[in-house]
């Protein structure tokens, strides 16, 4: 039996239980959302709450969905090419918002080159074309912050506050 | 995690902290129970809009209009849109925000998806709760979107004041309006998509069906039967002016206080079957009660005896 089919829960304070919410956002003027569908649906099988906003998602849509949504994780799904325009932006936005406690992974085509820079924005995991929908399932389980309710709600920064260390929290226990 | 704090930034409109307060309150964590326990006195200042109807009427993107219009008139607006978990894994998607592009981006609008979480009503458990959160933050107007709704979902009349039902034309003939259930919790009717043919004569066969409700006294509330285009957006100012209308109508006749104190029971009898459940697991055990639904199960015993025996144990029979 393959994980696919155990609900995934987060075991909370109490017998409080809850399962992992995740958003899936397409960033960016591609308009191809097959893939992004194909995970949505798959982390939902996996038992997986997942919000879907549809194609064309600006940076502050994406990072005020996450918000609202108190999602813990965000995967981000591009293939337009204007990744390294765009995820500085998400990740400049969650900063100032106090959103560092979230997992953000990113899919779709993003070259081996810019991978290191992706990764030191703090974006995680990078599934391109043939990544298996199980690796994303239990990458996103290993390594949203499962403690994350038991943690203090960082406060909205100031812009041109000093901010922290977006990693900071971040490791599965 | 400091509840008092998350509290606090709640009533001061921090967004961040509603969310996160909703997180506790819909995971069922004891934090969420006591913040709103704080909270409480904070509420019955919104207007509660439920909004209902079957799977593809429109209403998500009702909602997303609705919600631009009571903008417009100055409002402001928590949306809780419901959509349904998989019985088999509890996953879901959470699709409604797709239709509400729109209102992304407004300090004074809220939007939180829900999954239904096993609830069966249209709504999931946790929804009145944070409808009660939303109305302590400070919002106007809260518009509930359940689980698109067949006949028997009807939940939705215990968690708002006015409940709008969304029809399509063409999903049936007029028999289906004579039915029990959905059409009659209605307090406004809907019939979108009215760019459509058939409109007219859905919404023709409605009003004939409802002068036939010898319940209603003279002096109640007729449902108004609506026709509007949710793409784009006709007939939703007239939507709200009714909305309206009807809060001004419930305040008037008493019908306010009247549908809070049914919901208020309704909730309460809810959490003390909660607690008796859990009174149960502790005293008699998951494994007695194990043991007694095996003697049903195998015919040994019945239903009725079986009850009686848990009740007499619990000190309550």
């Amino acid at each position: 039996m393959t994980d696919q089919q155990q609900p995934i829960v987060i075991e909370g304070s109490g017998n409080a239980q809850r399962p992992i919410r995740v958003l899936v956002a397409k960033p960016g003027l591609d308009g191809h959302d097959r893939g992004a569908k194909v995970i949505a649906r798959a982390l939902r099988d996996a038992g997986m709450e997942v919000i879907y906003t549809g194609i064309r998602q600006t940076p502050q849509m994406i990072v005020e969905t996450a918000m609202q949504e108190d999602v813990d994780a965000i995967l981000l799904s591009i293939l337009s090419g204007a990744h390294m325009a765009i995820f500085p932006k998400i990740m400049k936005l969650l900063q100032e918002n106090g959103v560092d406690d979230v997992l953000i992974a990113a899919g779709g085509i993003l070259p081996d080159e810019d991978i290191p820079a992706i990764e030191a924005m703090g974006i995680k995991g990078n599934f391109g074309p043939g990544a298996k929908t199980q690796d994303i399932i239990d990458f996103v389980r290993e390594h949203i912050d499962k403690d994350r309710l038991q943690k203090p709600l960082s406060a909205i920064q100031q812009s041109g506050s000093p901010v922290e260390d977006p990693k900071a929290g971040e490791t599965a226990k | 995690m400091d509840l008092q704090e998350i509290t606090e930034r709640t009533l001061a409109g921090d967004k961040r902290a509603l969310a996160r307060l909703l997180t506790y309150i819909e995971s069922g964590d004891p934090s969420g129970k006591s913040a709103l326990a704080q909270l409480h006195k904070h509420c019955g200042r919104a207007h509660v809009i439920g909004i209902t109807g079957s799977p593809g009427a429109g209403k998500s993107t009702l909602v997303s209009q609705l919600t631009l219009e009571l903008r417009r008139r100055g409002n402001k607006i928590g949306v809780v849109a419901v959509d349904p978990s998989s019985p088999f894994t509890g996953g879901a998607i959470l699709g409604d925000r797709i239709r509400m592009q729109e209102l992304i981006g407004d300090p004074n609008i809220f939007i939180r998806s829900m999954a239904s979480r096993g609830s069966v009503g249209g709504l999931s458990a946790a929804t009145r709760d944070v409808v009660r959160a939303l109305d302590a933050a400070g919002f106007t107007h809260i518009i509930i979107e359940t689980v698109g709704a067949g006949q028997a979902e009807v939940e939705i009349v215990r968690a708002a004041h006015s409940i709008v039902v969304v029809m399509a034309p063409g999903m049936g003939d007029d028999i289906q309006a004579l039915k029990a259930g959905i059409l009659e919790i209605a307090d406004i009717f809907c019939v979108n998509k009215a760019d459509r043919p058939g409109a007219d004569q859905t919404a023709s066969e409605l009003r004939a069906l409802l002068t036939l409700d010898q319940r209603r006294k003279s002096g109640d509330w007729t449902p108004p039967v609506l026709k509007t285009t949710a793409a784009t957006g006709e007939g939703v100012e007239k939507m709200a002016d009714e909305l309206a209308h009807h809060l001004s109508y419930l305040e008037q006749s008493g019908a306010l206080q009247e549908r809070r104190e049914r919901q208020a029971r309704s909730e309460i009898l809810a959490l003390l079957y909660q607690s008796m459940i859990t009174h149960m697991n502790l005293t008699i055990g998951k494994e007695r009660f194990g043991a007694i639904v095996g003697l049903v199960a195998s015919m040994e015993n019945d239903p009725y005896t079986a009850a009686a025996i848990l009740a007499k144990e619990l000190g309550i029979g």
